[in-house]
């Protein structure tokens, strides 16, 4: 495997909580690779030590085989998209998107046809001259795209660069991203605590749990085969029925008896668009949640139904 | 009006009024008697007269006006130099900000006089700085420290450098740290970020701290009257003369007016300067 980026066995301490334990990944080059976990677990600190803004307390970092770990960020060719985007105030798009180049060179018109490509890559041509403060959300996230990306960075570092964005806009941007990630070929390294963000867009992916990664793998095979429940609990909707993972849109639900199947009592059902979610009680008491296409039912509260699935979709020994 | 203007009428009134007893109608006072003639001891007597007007059309007194603005520019510049790394350093101290504003405040709880003296016991011939380096053999006759203008500079920029300090701080603290996260992620070395970033984001606070330091050591007259000694006559000195010694009042306000009028006009000046810059 040709990897771009390597951690090998990095910890970051602060005073004495380890907010990153031990992780190690290799990201091949052209890959989209995410790290999921919920909020505190490391990622952000993970892509600062990548960064340049910590220094990893034991652990090496290798950009193209080579240790990056002691060089300061100015040194490290590597680009990011912050959080906030931190777009410089006092400069235009075509200000901030130059600010790279005219670190690397003298020149006073840095690859002027460099910018201009990268500007129309992003659609922001005609707004060259617009300051950040008059940017929608959506443009001001594409300039700092832009601004990372004219850089032609051997890894581009997003921390849930989706997240400032409002929902609708924030399917659309996925996708464009996606999209971007191919047509370039830049290798992402990218942070989100949302699974269906991390599922939909990676090549690889990554689950953090409290500074560790608890696994890692193809977003497939991460949702079908997990190794531990967090992780199971974390990519979906589970149940837990008798110490067995389900989940829910593996249940079928049916109105008669079947063999094999379990009788249960409708308590809910909630609406999702194109799905819905019915809660029952099995007998021994434990709630399960079932998806159905939503035209399916109605399911009144407290109907007897019967659950069955397939012993294929249960995930059992999870730790 | 519509109600929201009324309220904001009604907040501002007690404000303007104290503006207008304790500068309109002083500075009204001063304008009448910039045109009346000299009582002979003291205060004012008509007739009405230009003549104090055409008095400071004199080069002497020009000269005295252009000595003014050089010397305030020159401490405005060394206030500014000497202010931007202090109050970038309070601004990044983290938790120890507070301490460090306090101590930038501290010296106002001694009167400006007092600390104007105990200069002087540091820089006269037999002060402090003489005796210790004639002691130490360093020097066989005292340095000349005190009654020149550099000591006048040195007390103006003394005296005045917490008023640089505090607008800077205010911008410096009001930065974003994540932008120097991002100038160092795409490339700038920290001191291509100081003068791409952090100085050009600061520049309301530069104009404030320019203004705050260069309109009142115009008008000084303390610092120039015990550093300066009897050389160095500012504009400051040049009225509060006429208001004692000279016991030339409307020529005193005459002065004090064409003052006022050269600072806002620099003001003004700067402010279109500065919209240009921006
Ligand atoms: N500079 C710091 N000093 C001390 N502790 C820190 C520092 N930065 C992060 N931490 C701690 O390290 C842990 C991991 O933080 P990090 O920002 O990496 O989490 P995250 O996974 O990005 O979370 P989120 O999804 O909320 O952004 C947290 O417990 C946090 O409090
Ligand atoms: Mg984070």
């Amino acid at each position: 495997m040709d990897a771009v980026l390597e951690l090998a066995n990095v910890s970051k301490a602060f005073a004495t909580h380890k907010a990153v334990d031990d992780v190690s990944f290799a990201i091949p080059r052209g890959a989209f690779f995410s790290l999921l976990g919920p909020s505190g677990c490391g990622k952000t600190t993970t892509l600062r030590l990548v960064a340049g803004f910590e220094a990893p307390t034991v652990g090496e970092i290798r950009l193209n085989g080579e240790r990056i770990d002691l060089l300061p960020p100015y040194q490290r060719n590597v680009n990011t998209v912050f959080q906030s985007y931190a777009l410089f105030p006092h400069l235009t798009v075509q200000g901030n998107v130059e600010f790279g180049l005219r670190n690397k060179s003298k020149d006073a018109n840095p690859a002027a046809d460099k910018v201009r490509r990268v500007l129309e890559q992003l659609e922001l041509s005609g707004k060259e001259a617009r300051k950040p403060s008059e940017l929608s959300g959506g443009e001001k996230q594409r300039v700092a795209l832009a601004r990372a990306l004219v850089l032609s960075p051997e890894v581009l570092l997003l921390d849930e660069p989706l997240s400032a964005l409002d929902p609708q806009l924030r399917q659309q941007v996925r996708a464009e991203l996606r999209d971007l990630q191919k047509k370039t070929g830049v290798t992402f390294l990218f942070v989100t605590h949302d699974q269906e963000e991390a599922l939909s867009l990676s090549d690889t992916l990554a689950v953090m749990r409290a500074g560790r990664v608890e696994q890692m793998g193809a977003p497939q095979e991460l949702y079908r085969k997990p190794r531990t429940k967090f992780v199971a609990a974390f990519l979906g909707d589970i149940n837990w029925i008798s110490g067995v993972g389900v989940r829910p849109e593996a249940i079928r639900i049916t109105r008669g008896a079947e063999p094999g199947s379990k009788m249960a009592v409708v308590s809910a059902t909630s609406f999702l668009g194109p799905s819905a979610h019915v809660t029952t009680t099995i007998e021994d008491g434990t709630r399960v949640t079932v998806q159905v296409p939503s035209s399916d039912g109605p399911y009144a509260a407290q109907e007897t139904v019967y659950l069955s699935w397939s012993a294929t979709d249960e995930l059992r020994d999870l730790k | 009006m519509t109600p929201a203007n009324r309220l904001r009428a009604l907040f501002l009134t007690p404000a303007a009024a104290v503006m207008l007893a304790t500068l309109g109608v002083p500075l009204a006072i001063v304008a009448t008697y910039s045109f009346l003639s000299r009582g002979a001891y003291g205060g004012v007597e008509i007739p009405w007269t230009q003549e104090n007007y055409t008095r400071l059309l004199d080069p002497l007194y020009g000269g005295i006006f252009l000595r003014s603005a050089w010397i305030s520019l020159l401490a405005t510049v060394g206030c500014l130099v000497l202010a931007f790394p202090l109050a970038l350093f309070i601004a990044r101290s983290g938790a120890r900000k507070n301490l460090y504003l306090a101590l930038v405040i501290l010296p106002f709880w001694t009167s400006f006089l007092i600390r104007l003296y105990a200069w002087m016991f540091l820089l006269r011939d037999t002060g402090l700085i003489n005796t210790a380096l004639e002691a130490l053999g360093v020097i066989h006759a005292p340095l000349p420290m005190l009654y020149n203008e550099g000591a006048v500079l040195l007390g103006l920029i003394y005296g005045y450098l917490p008023f640089a300090v505090l607008p800077l701080y205010a911008t410096l603290e009001r930065q974003d740290p994540a932008l120097l996260d991002a100038a160092a992620d795409l490339g700038a070395t920290p001191v291509h970020a100081l003068f791409r970033i952090t100085i050009p984001l600061s520049m309301p606070g530069i104009w404030a701290a320019a203004i705050l330091v260069f309109v009142p050591c115009v008008g000084t007259y303390i610092v120039s009257d015990l550093l300066g000694g009897s050389k160095t006559v500012l504009i400051g000195n040049l009225v509060q003369n006429q208001f004692t010694s000279s016991r030339d009042w409307p020529f005193g306000a005459a002065a004090s007016l064409v003052l006022i009028g050269a600072a806002i006009g620099m003001l003004l000046l700067m402010r279109k300067s500065r919209e240009e810059l921006l």
